[in-house]
């Protein structure tokens, strides 16, 4: 700890105000686009605003990043810290889906038994395809927040599971049992998004 | 029926499947999915999808940032 210190005040008296703003400035512009689709992913509307409170947290505490190779891990870790402030000021409150709703939905059964695109040969994977970027993004906005930021950080974001625990403040179970939730509520989404967007009829008639 | 020759049901490997993916289940728990998918198609069928499921999430991570967005951002960075 003392160490990290020293090493610290050394690190600021070797490098000037100016330096340091310009190390800062490039990380920064750097890392804007990643920032921004993981801000859209778990913020929808308001990831602009999210990459802001991140861009101004994290060149508050700058003097704090000890190793600068890994500096977008931080800023990322910056960001999903300010997207949790951002909830817990949210006063609507969290709802829990009932285990019964969705556990038993399989959406690999429900694609074999309902057979929507009939003449395809590879059903499973044609039915995925046929969403664009937006229709992923609405359907991840279906979820309620409390699964959609565990599946964005760990299937589209790459975090383990324990890192999710960590930033979002949460029990390593409840992460597990929310990832299974999330995973379900999106198999399902992804089916009624399909049939409500027509995107089905669309991709046989195109 | 000794411990071995014991088959887990559909129910069961699905359940575990993603954690089989992620190499999150115990030896003995792996080892019950891994027997259950070698013989059972549909679950296989099943495992094929979750992992095509993986890497479509995998695959919509990222987004293009609008270019007005991106230069209202750099420009916050550089008043900073």
């Amino acid at each position: 700890m003392e160490k990290a210190w020293h090493d610290r005040s050394r690190h600021a008296e070797d490098e000037t105000e100016t330096d340091t703003k310009q190390a800062f400035e490039r990380l920064a512009k750097e890392s804007i686009p990643r920032l921004f689709g993981m801000a859209r992913r778990l913020a929808g509307d308001g990831a602009e605003d999210l990459v802001q409170e991140c861009l101004m947290r994290s060149y508050r505490s700058f003097d704090s990043l000890e190793d600068r190779q890994a500096g977008l891990a931080w800023m990322q870790r910056i960001l999903v810290n300010a997207y949790r402030d951002r909830l817990r000021k949210d006063s609507r409150t969290v709802q829990e889906v009932p285990v019964e709703e969705v556990d038993e939905f399989s959406l690999y059964r429900t694609l074999a038994e309902e057979d929507p695109l009939p003449y395809s040969d590879s059903l499973h994977v044609d039915f995925l395809h046929s969403f664009g970027r937006e229709d992923v993004h609405a359907v991840l906005r279906r979820l309620p927040e409390i699964y959609r930021a565990p599946l964005v950080l760990r299937y589209m974001q790459g975090f383990s599971t324990k890192e999710i625990a960590k930033l979002l403040g949460t029990p390593l179970g409840t992460v597990f049992a929310r990832l299974h939730r999330g995973r379900k509520l999106f198999e399902k989404e992804l089916w009624e998004y399909a049939n409500e967007a027509d995107l089905l009829h669309a991709g046989v008639t195109r | 029926m000794s411990a071995d020759e014991r088959m887990i049901p559909c129910s069961q490997a699905v359940r575990q499947l993603w954690d089989y993916l992620d190499q999150r289940l115990s030896p003995e728990e792996h080892a019950d999915v891994e027997k259950h998918l070698a013989f059972c198609r549909r679950c296989c069928g099943e495992m094929e999808f979750a992992k095509e499921l993986q890497r479509f999430l995998a695959s919509h991570g990222a987004e293009e940032i609008p270019p007005d967005v991106k230069e209202h951002l750099e420009r916050l960075v550089e008043e900073l």
